[in-house]
């Protein structure tokens, strides 16, 4: 707990600056995500991170230095050859982009691991730190490398922003930006050169194997809160930047931990949250609509049927007992009390010692189902020339899903009618 | 039945058109009078969309030359205006139906600029013309098939071009939509724009287009309607298959061959 104020008062200098460094890191990369993910190329950030590792080692073996603008160079240097490489076999022979992928990036990753491991046994002083590429450490974002590495995120963030038009047509309709004459293939190779260095910057922090995450889980999260373009790209940053934080402060209290797994444990459970409670897309909110439908057919139900047996008997308002209203439809007892105890608090019914009787509006509501009904199964047999005795169980569904204006709609296409295929009246 | 015209707005030259090698058109030789509807036409794979797409300078072209108001394509971009296939992009995308009309203004603005006032009030009198001013907020993913080919034609409008290439606006929209659609295309040929329609269906080609232009691998015939929807140029246009040009098509796909010596 105590190292929990300590991380969170940012009293350190240090601190600060590892916090800085992670947010900037991780919400540049989500943004950039954005992009590649709504362009459907998910799967090439991934190629690109393993392929970025040899980079590193060359560039270190090459050097012999940690230099942050020196390792920068040899993974920008790998990244774009795997691109290339996956586009050249794409469009040069039989083999599909998804098997090119696989093929690249395992190539290259595993070249990346050869020359890590041949380095680490090298026996080179100057070496101890490298590994830190495969699972990311945030806290070793100190000094030379959180300028360099930050720098390029800003710039990352500035030239999306700057590009945003671009980028934005390029990814809904590139056959029309060619058309309108953009220039489709450079703004594509700012694309891809952007998600080079998303990468490239968010190895430090993530690493090599899970840098994918960091580019399209903030990305496949805010796309299920929001249908604006703008907003997912503030989303997708803020998720980024939050995991980024948690990211750092693993790193920070638990050195030994590497901060890659972590913050794409943290990175992934919001995308299962988002899935779960988004409005609309989200899997609660669906469930809860469906309950919301099954309530509302159950009540219209039971108003329907309370006016049936006052069309019997010419009496709407008379008292019913539950047998009398469950003899006409089969409602499991216990269903058809908790409907006739709600309809009863929102004032459709009222309940008296021997049964339940319908209000005034009640009566409204139940004579509308009861019309919607007998209006679908005439427009059924008109329309679609179906049998009289085939309509009566699609109108029991549509009779709860007709809206003012269809139901207006409806009574002029079949002219006002006064009665239904089986001849009874239409209330 | 092929007819050239004097000043045309569109003169293709000796175009073959070919993917991965294979030629999928064959040296079409084309010229379109300006202020007309032309329809193209043609069986399913004849190469309609492959057309206008190489006319555009979307898909190269193996051999032969464009030029549209007699100047390279360009040179005359910002006058010309594209409707793609609905289905040709992801309606899921996250975008309202204002921000995809905004789309058209693009070309004008530039790169980096960002859409002036101006231009939103031209996205918006687009939408008017295509009757989905309500829909300006609603997100692109909720939409109608016939919803969306507005959306299309509303995004060229607000481009203000003079000649339009439009593929197959007519698919799979509903009865309302599709006179919309001809009632606006009628409207933009009154006030002296050329607009060039993939079209699939013969029955209501002779009463929506002037000029005709039929198409089957190669240019069967393109003149006024009358003089070329008869009964012997739709024989030649959809009767027999061309077994050999698609054979010899094949051929060059698999040798590897160019379709030009050069």
């Amino acid at each position: 707990m105590s190292e929990f104020i300590e991380f969170f008062s940012f009293g350190d200098a240090n601190i600060r600056y590892v916090t800085i460094g992670s947010v900037l890191l991780a919400s540049s990369s989500a943004v950039v995500g954005c992009f590649t993910l709504l362009r459907k190329r998910a799967l090439v950030g991934d190629a690109v991170a393993h392929a970025v590792l040899p980079g590193v080692c060359l560039a270190f073996i090459l050097s012999g230095t940690k230099n942050p603008f020196i390792l920068l160079l040899g993974a920008f240097v790998t990244g774009w050859l795997s691109l290339i490489l996956i586009d050249y076999i794409t469009s040069r022979s039989r083999i599909k982009e998804d098997t090119a992928i696989g093929l690249v990036l395992s190539v290259f990753f595993g070249i990346g691991i050869l020359l890590l491991t041949s380095i680490q046994h090298s026996g080179n002083a100057a070496q101890s730190g490298l590994d830190k590429f495969l699972f990311g450490k945030a806290a070793s974002l100190v000094g030379e490398d959180l300028v360099v590495f930050s720098a390029v995120a800003i710039l990352l963030l500035i030239t999306t922003i700057l590009f945003y038009k671009e980028l934005k047509l390029l990814c809904f309709d590139e056959t029309f930006a060619k058309s309108i004459g953009f220039p489709v293939r450079s703004l594509e190779l700012l694309l891809t050169t952007l998600t080079v260095f998303a990468v490239v910057v968010g190895i430090q922090a993530v690493g090599v194997v899970l840098m994918a995450a960091m580019l399209i889980t903030p990305a496949a999260a805010a796309r299920f809160w929001t249908e604006r373009l703008g907003v997912m790209l503030l989303l997708a940053a803020i998720i980024g930047a939050f995991s980024g934080i948690t990211g750092a402060f693993v790193s920070y209290t638990a050195p030994a931990m590497p901060t890659g797994p972590w913050i794409v444990l943290i990175v992934s459970m919001i995308a299962i949250l988002s899935f779960a409670f988004a409005p609309k897309r989200g899997w609660v909110a669906r469930m809860l609509r469906r309950r919301h439908n099954k309530t509302q057919i159950l009540e219209e139900n039971l108003l329907k049927l309370l006016y049936q047996l006052g069309e019997q008997h010419e009496d709407y308002f008379s008292n019913r007992t539950l047998d009398t209203i469950l003899s006409r439809r089969n409602i499991p007892k216990r269903e058809a009390l908790a409907g006739l105890a709600k309809l009863k608090r929102q004032g459709y019914i009222k309940r008296h010692a021997e049964g339940w009787a319908l209000t005034q509006e009640g009566e409204t509501r139940g004579k509308r189902v009861v019309r919607l009904h007998r209006l679908w199964e005439l427009y059924l047999t008109q329309y679609l020339q179906l049998a009289s005795d085939h309509v009566h169980e699609d109108a029991e569904t549509i009779e709860h899903i007709i809206t003012p204006e269809l139901e207006q709609k409806l009574m002029e296409e079949l002219n006002y009618p006064a009665l239904d295929p089986h001849q009874t009246k239409i209330p | 039945m092929i007819l050239q015209v004097d000043n045309p707005v569109v003169e293709v030259h000796d175009l073959t058109v070919s993917y991965d090698r294979k030629p999928v058109l064959w040296g079409v030789d084309l010229t379109l009078p300006a202020g007309s509807l032309v329809g193209v036409i043609g069986p399913n794979g004849a190469g309609k969309s492959t057309l206008i797409k190489a006319i555009m300078d979307l898909l190269p072209a193996s051999s032969g030359y464009v030029r549209i108001f007699d100047e390279p394509i360009k040179q005359v971009r910002n006058r010309i205006s594209y409707v793609p296939q609905r289905e040709s992009v992801d309606w899921d995308f996250p975008a309202s139906v204002f921000d995809v009309v905004l789309m058209g203004r693009y070309g004008k603005l530039g790169l980096f600029n960002r859409p002036r006032k101006a231009d939103r009030d031209a996205a918006m009198q687009a939408l008017e013309k295509v009757g989905m001013q309500a829909f300006a907020d609603r997100q692109i993913s909720q939409l109608s098939g016939g919803q969306q080919q507005r959306v299309f034609l509303a995004r060229a409008l607000a481009q203000n071009a003079d000649i339009y290439f439009m593929d197959e606006p007519f698919a799979g929209v509903d009865i309302a939509t599709e006179t919309a659609i001809i009632e606006l295309l009628r409207t933009m040929r009154a006030q002296g724009k050329t607009v060039i329609v993939v079209h699939h269906d013969l029955q209501s080609a002779s009463e929506y287009f002037d000029w005709v232009v039929l198409l089957n691998m190669r240019l069967v015939a393109s003149g006024p309607t009358e003089q070329v929807l008869t009964q012997e140029m739709l024989e030649q246009t959809y009767g027999g298959k061309l077994t050999v040009l698609s054979k010899v098509g094949d051929l060059l796909r698999k040798q590897e061959f160019p379709a030009r010596e050069r």
